[in-house]
């Protein structure tokens, strides 16, 4: 079993394998299940995913009205044809806007690592994938690597907000999906995890401030910056840039700041944009009304 | 290692809007419901720390009555889990502490019903992963990720010999192992992961040991 990010790309280049390969066969040995068995598994959270995503592009809107219809804007405005940033990075950040806005409606969603951070795994596969063509399998092994560096970050540090803040939720996923694109593109183990640490490197110290204690504001458009985020990190990464500090002290100089967090800025609803003048309103607005039902 | 599956980290499906504090608490929850056996009659739910702030924007609270009443994580019913359990007349009472607990995200369910109840206190640690850390007054280490043998027995010598020569004469392999007690020479509780779900059979074979008062099983 692997460790941490430098086991894992070492176990992988040793063998003259991919990250996902190195995944899915620690998967077969843990559960002492087949390859086909795992890979099933994750058909069907794939399927999910596609739900989700297909169900956000056509507008939903959550039960407190806070967040919805956005993907269902940006893809107009791409349509448009307008974009500054690039049609590719827009997809990418509207379609993980309309897996969390699903989300945010109690609709299902996979968790990737968690539901708060489900957009971003998604939102970018499902943008790449008209560029790199993946087949099926490889679209299912994306998911095993955004897995195999979730899985460090989970051993190591953390994936919950309540214990790490953002950066541990939104944080992770972009570190996971930079990885996964690098390894669909065509890049080696080692970028993959040059694209984790570049990315979590700008995610660090992110703290987690829902207004209302609902997963909407900011999350929602977290997962849209998150994707991004990946999405250029995974670009420098397959230029050849590599980060300063190695992938897994990056993890831990996370895990060390979720410690030092004010428990206010850890899902608490307590701190940050939650303690705005206008995060109270919104909060005295949605349970009063919930009140008066 | 707290992760052990990539199904962790990709997953699981679940109805929104949170894994820690939406699918965490059903899972809790459906610990509670295994762990007592049956549908309870009533459930008195305290929540902690995240769990006691942001219960109501999480659906924490219908997504543990969920769990309650055995559904899934991805269960849509969820949504509408208090007309369900007051369909069903199980009372739910739920309370807010303040008390700091040691993780953020704790629950302490009491369910029950004219012949029992089942105490339990539930951490949920992250992406739907939870932990059970109490149960009746016991502390235990309790994932619900392995099958898994209760055994509530006499503080006695011999008992858990008893027990696990009783597993090897089964084939059960014990993958981990470990016993709490509240007093010496009193009661204490043997928590057992094991490979593969054990028989109906076996129960019943263990609960006639001399010295053993319960025991509950848990499957994956």
């Amino acid at each position: 079993m692997f460790r941490n990010a430098a086991e894992l790309v070492e176990l992988a280049e040793s063998q003259n394998k991919k990250i996902s390969d190195i995944m899915i066969e620690q998967e077969m040995t843990v559960t002492k299940r087949s390859k086909e068995d795992v890979l099933a598994q994750m058909e069907r959270n794939l399927v999910v995913m596609e739900e989700a995503v297909d169900r956000g592009l056509k507008g939903v809107r959550s039960h407190s009205g806070l967040t919805g219809g956005d993907a269902v804007l940006l893809q107009k405005y791409i349509q448009s044809g307008r974009s500054l940033s690039g049609e590719l990075l827009l997809d990418a950040v509207s379609k993980a806007v309309a897996t969390n806005e699903v989300n945010a409606a109690m609709g299902t969603i996979c968790a990737t690592p968690t539901a708060g951070s489900a957009g971003v795994v998604p939102g970018t596969l499902f943008a790449v994938q008209h560029k790199l063509n993946p087949t099926r399998e490889e679209k299912l092994r994306f998911l095993f690597t955004s897995g195999a560096f979730g899985f460090v970050v989970a051993n190591n540090a953390s994936i919950s907000g309540a214990a790490g803040g953002c950066q541990a939720e939104v944080g992770s996923a972009s570190g996971m999906a930079a990885a996964a694109i690098v390894e669909m593109a065509g890049g080696t183990p080692a970028q993959s995890a040059e694209a984790m640490a570049i990315t979590l490197k700008n995610m660090l110290g992110l703290v987690c401030d829902p207004v209302a204690g609902l997963v909407e504001v900011p999350c929602v458009k977290r997962n849209a910056m998150g994707a991004a985020n990946a999405m250029v990190a995974a670009d420098m990464a397959l230029a050849g840039i590599t980060s300063r500090i190695p992938c897994d002290e990056v993890i831990d100089a996370m895990y060390r700041i979720g410690q030092t967090m004010p428990v206010a800025l850890r899902e608490t609803g307590q701190g940050g944009l939650a303690a705005t003048p206008t995060g109270r309103e919104l909060e005295a607005k949605i349970f009063g009304f919930a009140l008066d039902k | 290692m707290k992760y052990k599956s990539v199904f962790d980290i990709i997953g699981p499906v679940m109805i929104g809007p949170s894994s820690s504090h939406t699918a965490g608490a059903a899972r809790i929850g459906k610990m509670a419901r295994e762990l007592f056996g049956r549908e309870p009659k009533w459930a008195n739910i305290s929540f902690y720390g995240s769990f006691a702030k942001t219960y109501k924007g999480h659906g924490t609270d219908v997504a543990m009555i969920g769990g309650i009443m055995n559904f899934e994580t991805d269960d849509e019913r969820i949504i509408k889990a208090f007309d369900y359990a007051r369909e069903k007349g199980i009372k739910i009472r739920i309370r807010v502490e303040d008390a700091i607990t040691d993780h953020p995200n704790t629950a302490r369910i009491k369910i029950g019903d004219d012949d029992g109840e089942t105490e339990l206190v539930g951490i949920s640690i992250g992406g739907g992963k939870i932990e059970i850390v109490e149960l009746n007054g016991f502390e235990l280490k309790l994932s619900g990720h392995h099958p898994a043998i209760l055994v509530v027995h006499d503080d006695r010598f011999g008992a858990i010999a008893a027990v696990s020569n009783l597993l090897a004469k089964h084939h059960i392999n014990i993958g981990h192992m470990d016993v709490s007690r509240k007093d010496i020479g009193k009661i204490a509780l043997m928590t057992i992961e094991v490979d593969q779900t054990v028989d109906e059979a076996v129960i019943n074979e263990l609960q006639q040991l001399p010295q053993i008062t319960q025991v509950t099983r848990i499957a994956e």
